[in-house]
């Protein structure tokens, strides 16, 4: 049986580990903590599992990989299949358009539909797109629920140095792992977490606006988060005014009553990509590294998951591996 | 021969370089515009070197930089971010966008002059972000700008050119003075309508990466430019009321 390192305990690392788990692989992970937790940008996310929203801006890959996500979470962790909603203000009609034309997998719903589905976004939207075959997760219970289980499995997390023997080593680092992989960037990302009983909403809302889609994303319990802006800097330490103001507004212009919510958090860290904004999967002096989820952590860990035990067990090259790279 | 701040520039087209869906796509459009100027912005993605890797991508493009202070509401803002963008780009080559209003993105003409006066003053080289009013063009000629950055429309809003005449009344009030026409462009019939009334160049941005294939867009647009250019130069027919045959009817055997 082949004994495995993986060196990160975000999402990509837990992923790999738990498809590694499934073909009977022993995995060891390591990390600064024991526990997915702040330091970690994958606790910052959405959760949302959009691949069809995604398509918009996204490459074909996104889509194509990211519809097998919520079947493989299913297994893990909870997930909440009630689609999603695209909604836009009537000035910025043209997005609206452009985003129905550059998708698939979505039906033109009248507001009296939207009345339904969300009856707290009744009279504020005359139409949307619905994404039926959508879903969300809570991020941070999916992270502490592969934990759980692999755990359960008898995988350790240990804050000690990988060995340096001759297990199999992956790096799921993350931003961290640019020492090796140097064309990897940080892309900023902001978010809030609010809480209020007078709004609820079933499924993730995006709110269309020319310069930043914004999302909101319900957690229960009144808890909302937030997200996201993506900004080409890599200042992961200041949350800006005026993105703080355009997340607030855009949950607002949703429904005022979000005027009286608390802030529970404000979040900033930066996303690793590399500059096609897709995951590559490499294999360097014997270590495989598996990086660069951009804004698509959770909708493609599982298909990097799956495609880095494909290589390791059976040298099979999936298409986020890059065999080119030098 | 046009040139803007002494630079002959082999293409036409200047491209902006936000909003693409990766910088891998905002490199293949900028080889298929063929544009020989990129714009950046600094404003959000600056602080304190911060948006470094972005910019090396930039400036990896291998066109000349242009950076701009969009964003920018207030005269002072402007002078800051052209400050950092001279630090961070090694160029004196600065557009200059001051907001006046946050719903058409127009400019604040009062800030933009005071503003261009004072970057002139340091020796910058200031491509003002302006409408087609010829007073405010003008004056910002006097604030010593050597080019002019006339909007077709207001930014990201790919209506093509709102006010042709004003746009033709400005191209002849000062023949010589070098202007692109920045901010409005949805078509590659808008820019090659843009060179047509003499312009000397096209900056654009949203209409190439907000377009389903943002490559092929900008291929359609470098090629719009050029045939653009080319008619300007071509001295182009008169247009009439009445048909002008390009046979002779006469002499054929059946006259309708």
């Amino acid at each position: 049986m082949v004994n495995v390192s993986i060196v990160g305990a975000g999402v990509v690392g837990l992923c790999v580990a738990s498809e590694l788990l499934t073909r009977n692989v022993k995995v060891n992970i390591y990390d600064k903590k024991t526990k997915a937790g702040p330091h970690a940008c994958s606790w910052w996310a959405g959760g949302m599992l959009a691949p069809f929203c995604e398509s918009e801006s996204a490459e074909e890959e996104v889509c194509r990989f990211g519809q097998e996500a919520a079947a493989w979470w299913a297994k893990r962790t909870n997930v909440i299949n009630k689609g999603s909603l695209v909604v836009a203000s009537s000035r910025d009609g043209a997005d609206f358009n452009r985003f129905k034309r550059l998708t698939s997998n979505h039906e033109l719903v009248s507001g009296k539909a939207v009345a339904s589905l969300e009856p707290d976004l009744s009279d504020r939207f005359a139409r949307a797109l619905f994404f039926e075959n959508e879903a969300h997760i809570d991020p941070r219970i999916a992270l502490r629920d592969l934990t759980n289980r692999l755990n359960q499995a008898g995988v350790k997390i240990s804050t000690a140095e990988p060995p340096k023997d001759s297990t199999k080593h992956i790096d799921c680092r993350g931003l961290a792992a640019r020492d090796i992989l140097h064309d990897l960037r940080g892309v900023k990302g902001e978010m809030l977490v609010i809480r209020t009983n007078d709004v609820s909403f079933q499924r993730p809302i995006r709110l269309l606006h020319p310069r930043l889609p914004l999302y909101i994303v319900p957690r229960g319990n009144g808890v909302f988060m937030l997200g996201a802006t993506t900004i080409e800097s890599e200042d992961s330490e200041n949350v800006s005014v005026r993105s703080m103001l355009e997340l607030l507004s855009a949950a607002y212009a949703l429904n005022p009553s979000f005027g009286e919510a608390e802030i529970l958090e404000i979040g900033v860290d930066l996303r690793p990509a590399f500059k096609d904004n897709l995951p590559k999967i490499r294999r360097i002096d014997d270590v495989i590294y598996a990086n660069g989820l951009y804004r698509h952590g959770y909708l493609l860990a599982p298909a990097v998951a799956k495609q880095v035990a494909d290589l390791l067990l059976d040298d099979t090259a999936g298409d986020f591996v890059d065999e080119n790279y030098h | 021969m046009v040139t803007f701040y002494g630079t002959e520039l082999e293409s036409r087209l200047m491209l902006g370089t936000s909003q693409y869906p990766s910088p891998a796509i905002l490199e293949r459009a900028f080889k298929a515009s063929n544009a020989s100027v990129a714009t950046v912005s600094l404003r959000r993605e600056g602080r304190e070197g911060a948006g470094q890797p972005f910019w090396d991508i930039i400036q990896q493009l291998g066109v000349r930089v242009l950076p701009n202070t969009a964003g920018c509401h207030s005269v002072k803002e402007a002078i800051t971010t052209a400050h950092m963008a001279r630090e961070v780009f090694d160029t004196t080559w600065i557009k200059l966008e001051v907001i006046g209003n946050t719903d058409t993105l127009q400019p604040d003409i009062f800030g933009l002059v005071e503003a261009a006066q004072l970057l002139t003053d340091e020796g910058f080289n200031v491509f003002p972000y302006c409408t087609e009013d010829l007073v405010a063009a003008d004056k910002l000629l006097g604030a010593g700008c050597e080019v002019l950055m006339p909007w077709g429309a207001p930014i990201g809003s790919g209506m093509g050119l709102n006010n042709e005449y004003g746009l033709r009344a400005l191209r002849s009030r000062f023949p010589d003075v070098p202007m692109v026409i920045d901010a409005g462009i949805g078509l590659p019939s808008h820019a090659s309508r843009a060179m047509e009334l003499g312009f000397d160049a096209v900056l654009l941005n949203t209409a190439v990466a907000k377009a389903g294939d943002p490559v092929k867009m900008a291929n359609a647009m470098s090629q719009a430019v050029t045939a653009g250019l080319l008619s300007s130069q071509a001295e182009p027919i008169e247009p009439r009321d009445m048909a002008s045959p390009s046979t002779p009817v006469i002499g054929q055997a059946f006259l309708s």
